[in-house]
């Protein structure tokens, strides 16, 4: 099941020409605010009509302008999860999640008990969404969208809205319903760290239009997509926990080179992606000795993207996959850092927080 | 009724007959024409939306001519209509009609009010979980308007029970027939010693409105726990 949009709309100082394939798995719309990714999802799920495009899922034709199709969103078949979950406060958590199984076709097994387990709201099923907390009610507005039987989801900024607290009680579950639910999920975010853990494929968007697209490694992994500031830059990785010690570190394996960093949550064995930012990262051209951080990994610069400010973006290729480095163009100078230069990465263990760790696609 | 004398008893229950027709007769008209003026923009929509405050404004003996002229017998709808049996001039009908042009603007406004303070975002997510729009008018909108729609029918009520100008120019002052509770009480102070009927009509009116308020006041307080959904 995959989905194809092409569209365009022209508001009153802005215009939006988009297209993007969304393949099984989550493709997440990266991009900074007013960038027009929600604009994109009202469009999918019919609540707003462009000027002009096509949106299939697979080969139904939700809206064509040139064939004049426009599929009204009851009939669409989308679940949308909405940054302000928009719960029926008249109808309980029950109730509402009956609502969701209530338009759904006919036959079928009733998921309603695997839901509500999968997101741990068995006991809120009684209450009303009034009484329910901000990370509450994200979780029964996802098992709401889920229940209506979509052939897939789409989640405007779920977590936007959420302190971090809440989010990192949220993200495992966007996590299991890529995992377990089986149902393509089109995602909007502008922060790196959600992307970094959910997507399979990234689209990036910048005032309208789409810049970048492909698989998340790889989009993640260009420096030159930085939609949401230089801050945000980062690699993503892919490993094996392979112990936990038991001074509070997990050692982990990325394609044969050992990674140390804070206890996470995954079992030895199980793989993970974990993100390193941009400037979390310290390059060197000899091998560090005596020093503190644990995790040094030996490399190869591919690439040096000098940047606006006083700062550079490294691309260095190491066994682990690729990473990128955010030093200043006078290191980078002093350095003599240029393609096919060997280098090491130094990464300290702390510098990697639990938000950016999480299950492999 | 041992205190109210039999025309006096046959004058409260006519009002009363006539309020409730009034206005369980124009409530699903003004549900529509509230859903209608606070979400749709249709040409001619100012236009409709004078028309339904027009009885606020025009004085009630104008409303009640204007429904004589388009409804009575000698005019060309009303004629139709007697042919297919409805007839509404001088009947106990008429009165509620009267009672239900006046009172309309009073229910339209307040349930209005209330369709404007639904969420339309509410009523998008319904659409995205599959329901049609009629469904989502009837799942999402409709219970959550429930408080305006009942404040909008005991004002309506209030209103219809208390009618005269319009329906005394309409449907006349014919004891038993369209004698309402103010009707009545203007003709007992046109004869000498009406006065103390009168005063009794005037307690029934005070107990029916203050009754109504409390009960409008009860019901909203219920309903309002539970569409906030606490």
């Amino acid at each position: 099941m995959s989905l194809s949009v092409r569209l365009s709309h022209a508001f009153p100082g802005f215009g939006l020409d988009i297209a993007f394939d969304a393949p099984p798995g989550v493709t997440v719309l990266f991009g900074r605010s007013g960038s027009g990714k929600s604009t994109v999802v009202r469009a999918v799920a019919g609540l707003m009509r462009p000027a002009a495009g096509r949106i299939a899922l697979e080969d139904r034709v939700l809206f064509d302008s040139g064939a004049r199709i426009m599929l009204p969103p009851h009939r669409r078949r989308l679940g949308v999860v909405f940054q302000d979950a928009r719960l029926f406060p008249h109808l309980s958590v029950a109730q509402n999640l009956r609502y969701g199984a209530r338009f759904a076709p006919q036959g079928g097994r009733d998921d309603t008990a695997r839901v509500v387990e999968m997101l741990g709201i068995g006991p809120l099923l009684s209450r009303r969404p009034g009484a329910l907390s901000g990370g509450e009610r994200s979780r029964v507005a996802i098992g709401r969208a889920l229940l209506s039987r979509p052939e897939m989801i789409l989640a405007d900024e779920p977590l936007a809205a959420l302190d971090a607290a809440r989010k990192a009680e949220i993200l495992p579950y966007f996590e299991r319903l890529r995992d377990e639910a089986g149902v393509p999920i089109l995602y909007v975010s502008h922060a790196a760290e959600e992307v970094a853990r959910l997507a399979t494929t990234v689209v990036v968007l910048e005032a309208g239009r789409t810049v970048r697209q492909g698989p998340a490694l790889e989009v993640l992994g260009d420096p030159g997509v930085a939609p949401t500031g230089v801050r945000a830059v980062g690699a993503v990785l892919e490993a094996v926990v392979r112990a936990h010690h038991p001074d509070g570190l997990s050692e982990l394996d990325a394609g044969g080179v050992a990674l140390h960093l804070p206890r996470v949550a995954q079992k030895p064995g199980q793989r993970l992606r974990l993100r390193i930012a941009a400037q979390e990262v310290m390059l060197a051209t000899a091998e560090p000795r005596d020093i503190s951080a644990l995790n040094v990994l030996p490399g190869r610069v591919e690439a040096v993207l000098p940047g606006q400010g006083p700062g550079a973006i490294v691309t260095v290729e190491t066994p682990a996959g690729k990473l990128l480095a955010r030093v200043t163009r006078r290191s980078a100078g002093a350095l003599g850092l240029a393609p096919g230069r060997p280098v090491w990465a130094v990464v300290k263990s702390v510098s990697i927080a639990p938000e950016d760790v999480g299950a492999p696609s | 009724m041992g205190w109210l004398g039999p025309e006096e008893w046959a004058a409260v229950a006519l009002s009363l007959k006539v309020a409730f027709w009034a206005v369980a007769a124009s409530l699903p008209l003004g549900i529509v024409t509230a859903y209608a003026l606070a979400r749709w923009s249709f040409p001619g929509k100012q236009i409709l939306n004078g028309l339904v405050h027009l009885p606020l404004i025009l004085p009630p003996v104008v409303t009640g001519y204007l429904l004589l002229l388009t409804l009575g017998p000698q005019a060309p709808l009303g004629g139709a209509l007697e042919s297919m049996g409805i007839v509404f001039a001088f009947r106990w009908t008429g009165a509620a009609l009267a009672a239900g042009v006046m009172a309309f603007p009073l229910m339209v406004r307040a349930i209005r009010l209330s369709v404007e303070a639904v969420d339309p975002k509410l009523e998008e997510a319904s659409a995205t979980l599959g329901a049609p729009p009629l469904a989502v008018f009837a799942t999402v909108t409709l219970p959550l308007i429930l408080p305006g729609i009942l404040a909008g029918a005991i004002l309506a009520f209030a209103k219809a029970m208390g009618e005269f100008g319009a329906t005394i120019t309409f449907v006349s002052n014919i004891p038993g027939q369209t004698r309402t509770l103010p009707s009545a009480i203007y003709a007992f102070l046109q004869v000498p010693g009406g006065e103390a009927a009168a005063l009794r009509l005037v307690a029934v009116s005070v107990g029916v409105a203050m009754g109504a308020l409390l009960l409008s006041e009860l019901l909203g307080r219920w309903i309002a726990r539970r569409v906030a959904g606490a």
